[in-house]
């Protein structure tokens, strides 16, 4: 991580230095590095979502969070009644067992009642469901192409083009700052700040792009194109796996999303052009 | 409802017994002894899917652990071990087993309506798990999931036979469900006692004649979307190749069009066996008799339209997500109906806290978990966060592993005494309980924080930050084998008991006809025909 950090440092020290002319120069390093300096991965003994990444990350938060706590409150009474009647008629306290079987108004109070708990977690939920499919009006498209068992990113409005694959770093070569089973060799890296549109299929099986931090996921089908999008406010570098089975190295195709200025990312597709590909 | 005639009439019964094993095993026309073999069957695929379970909370016990190193190795274990406990544990225990013993009892009847239907529905059933045996010994194994999705598992990605055998192993299995269906539905239908209108009906019947019309209508869906896919693999057909004008996503379709009615098919018989328990220990009938019965209805019949809630992350339009998240939704009112009803069935009651009735109150507290993380999912905009990943193991594990699961062990308890004539050690059978509900709490609840941190299911290797919850999964696993291994002693100690039970061993809370009987039931049940009043 410091070494990413430094690396970052003098790329902007260079740029500060040189102006202009430095552009060829930071195009040596990375420029996808600024991203490094704030990590979204998961860590040991988390018990929640991941940090939401993205507004409608921050949105499925908070509908689980609403959602939850209803069911919480109906486990919770449930258990009370349980409880109390464990207490109350157990055989050595109510010897003599009651013989009502029906009692209609209680009949009617139990289907109302949940009814109504549903239609008040229904409206918000829909809104997200709508929320989820607006794709319209992307800053930009990356096409996202599952393979056994790797990920290839395209980015089609780019002059010149650029599309690339993107591996797991196997486990006997991870360095230092890098992330055994999420790190990749090539991330995907978008402009922070702006909506990105996501078009994924596969080339062989189902995968499936998965971003728990940005609130994403969609199946890589081959010959069906489903979309997705996001806008990742803050710098920094996302992670995902594939989430749908697809053969011997399903859990060795994660996905690394680095979101960085944009001049940065507008350095990086330069870079990138000239390394990754 | 009790029988106001009935015989106990044992003067034919010496001529069965003198059949030899053969003849009284494996040409068997007898409910019992079929409902004996589904139950036999259903521990063999308990014991095989839950050492595969073992081996794979062994395997990811740690990050990068090398317990099963090879990746084919890994997906075969986890499609056999999701195949096997569903088609050779739950559904034999709870709908060949207890349902070929006890529905034509509780009806009056003196065998089922077809009874060499049964037996072939059985050795259908046999047929099928050693063929998913192979399919998961042979070469690398079948590897593409429960699910069996396309493309995975076509000719070019799955080459080989294991994945054939296991395709076929579904067409047995699901063969022999078939006929199970049709003669449960035939012999309720026709056959029960003079005076047994429906409405009288025990509710376990109730739960057999709704799960078998699923069967009827769900099976022959799935057996449309295995023959496909077997004639992709084999005959050069292209259903579900795009490069051929098909589609993989028409097999999730299909395969959901049967998988879901199929969670109800698995959860039905065990809402049936679970009213009795609760109502016999109560010591009252059973709470709003005809909601009960008729929220199984509801829940059968909606089962068949939200089957696309599993394909929220696939390709299905917006608008379609929002009608198959409502309508799944609507499903837990009668499922709260169904909890409540029990509480209600408790409430006044004077409740004996005997081992059936621990699994009984287990079953409800864990189900009702099972079924909040269920509302959960059914949220399309939060699937999309938890789609498969460990938050899914969770919930479906609870409804199935401690849902289902439950129920079995209730209505083994229950119903161990009728079936073998001798008591169950209630120390040991208490002991089972305790260690079992540790054991799988401690193995799925932390499987809600993996899956809200986002780890994937399926995989046998996972970033280092998954380790903790991982680990305790393990220890939980480790602790429900050793559980397994107390229900062994239970069973060893029924078998050789010496002890014998009275007709109706849970004295006045038990009232259906099987209570009538003597323990063990006789050969042939009612051969004088009862009368209910």
């Amino acid at each position: 991580m410091k070494r990413c950090i430094t690396s970052a440092l003098g790329v902007a020290g260079l740029l500060a230095l040189f102006g202009h002319a430095a552009l060829a120069q930071a195009t040596a390093t990375d420029p996808s590095a600024v991203a490094n300096a704030y990590v979204n991965a998961p860590h040991n003994w988390q018990m929640w979502f991941p940090t939401a990444g993205s507004p409608m990350m921050a949105k499925i938060d908070w509908l689980m969070k609403f959602v939850l706590w209803i069911m919480t409150g109906v486990v919770g009474f449930v258990a009370l009644l349980l409880a109390y009647v464990f207490i109350r008629f157990r055989a050595g306290r109510n010897k003599v067992p009651s013989t009502v079987t029906h009692n209609t108004l209680i009949e009617v109070i139990w289907i109302v009642v949940p009814t109504l708990l549903l239609a008040v977690i229904v409206i918000p939920s829909i809104n997200l469901i709508y929320y989820e499919a607006d794709t319209a009006n992307p800053y930009m498209t990356i096409n996202v192409t599952g393979h056994q068992w790797y990920w290839e990113y395209s980015y089609p409005g780019v002059a010149g083009g650029l599309d690339y694959t993107s591996y797991m770093i196997p486990d006997n070569q991870i360095q230092p700052g890098e992330i055994r089973r999420l790190s990749v060799d090539h991330p995907m890296v978008v402009p922070a700040g702006k909506k990105i549109k996501f078009v994924i299929s596969s080339a062989d099986v189902l995968h499936s792009f998965y971003l728990p931090s940005l609130g994403m996921q969609r199946y890589a089908i081959p010959g069906t194109n489903l979309t997705q999008w996001t806008i990742i406010p803050k710098v920094g570098t996302y992670y995902g796996q594939c989430n749908q089975i697809c053969g011997v190295g399903h859990d060795a195709m994660p996905i690394e999303i680095k979101a960085v200025p944009l001049a940065d990312y507008l350095n990086w597709v330069k870079y990138a052009q000239a390394n990754y590909q | 409802m009790t029988a106001t005639t009935h015989d106990h009439s044992d003067h034919s019964h010496e001529a069965h017994h003198q059949k030899g094993f053969v003849e009284r095993w494996l040409m068997s026309t007898n409910h019992k002894d079929i409902g004996t073999l589904y139950i036999t069957m259903a521990v063999i695929g308990a014991c095989v899917g839950g050492v595969l379970s073992i081996i794979m909370r062994q395997q990811l016990m740690y990050p990068h652990n090398d317990i099963i190193t090879s990746g084919a190795a890994w997906n075969a274990i986890i499609t056999a071990h999701g195949l096997i406990m569903i088609f050779w544990f739950v559904m034999p225990a709870l709908i060949g087993g207890f349902g070929n013993w006890f529905v034509p009892m509780m009806i009056g009847a003196p065998d089922m309506a077809f009874p060499r239907l049964n037996n072939m529905s059985f050795w259908f059933l046999a047929a099928g798990f050693v063929f998913v045996m192979i399919g998961l010994l042979l070469g690398n194994g079948a590897g593409a999931g429960w699910t069996l999705y396309p493309p995975l598992d076509n000719a070019q990605y799955s080459p080989g036979m294991a994945t054939d055998f296991s395709l076929f192993s579904l067409h047995l299995a699901g063969i022999s469900s078939l006929l199970g269906a049709i003669n449960f539905i035939a012999t309720i239908l026709n056959m029960r006692a003079p005076g047994m209108t429906m409405h009288k009906m025990p509710l376990f019947c109730w739960a057999i004649l709704v799960t078998a019309f699923l069967l009827l209508l769900a099976i022959p869906v799935l057996a449309g979307a295995i023959t496909m896919l077997i004639m992709d693999r084999n005959f050069g057909t292209s259903f579900f190749e795009p490069s051929g004008g098909g589609d993989p996503v028409l097999f999730q379709h299909l395969f959901w069009f049967f998988g879901h009615p199929e969670v109800y098919i698995m959860i039905l018989p065990a809402f049936g066996i679970i009213s009795h328990v609760v109502s016999t220990f109560s010591r009252k009938p059973i709470f709003g008799y005809l909601g009960m019965a008729y929220a199984m209805v509801v829940i059968g019949f909606v089962g068949f339209i939200v089957w696309a809630h599993h394909m929220f992350v696939s390709a299905i339009s917006t608008d379609s997500k929002v009608y198959f998240e409502v309508a799944t939704l609507v499903i837990a009112v009668p499922t709260g109906i169904k909890i409540f009803s029990w509480i209600a069935t408790m409430w006044g009651g004077s409740i004996e806290f005997k081992t059936p009735m621990l699994w009984a109150i287990g079953f409800i507290f864990l189900f009702v978990i099972g079924g909040a993380t269920g509302v959960v999912l059914a949220n399309a905009g939060l699937d999309q966060e938890l789609h498969n990943d460990y938050f899914l193991i969770a919930h479906f594990h609870y409804v199935l592993s401690m849902g289902a699961a439950f129920a079995v062990f209730a209505g083994f308890y229950y119903w161990i005494g009728k079936m073998t004539g001798h008591p169950y050690p209630e120390f040991w059978g208490k002991v089972h309980f305790w260690t079992f509900f540790v054991g799988v709490n401690l193995t799925f609840f932390p499987m809600h924080f993996l899956g809200l941190a986002g780890m994937p299911r399926r995989y046998p290797d996972y970033a280092d930050a998954f380790a903790g919850w991982n680990y305790v999964s393990s220890i939980g696993s480790i602790i429900s084998g050793v559980s397994t291994l107390v229900f062994f002693y239970v069973l060893y100690a029924v078998f050789t008991s010496k002890e014998s039970l009275a007709d109706n061993y849970w004295g006045e809370g038990a009232t259906t006809l099987e209570w009538a009987v003597p323990s063990p039931a006789p050969h042939h049940t009612f051969e004088d025909v009862p009368v209910i009043r």
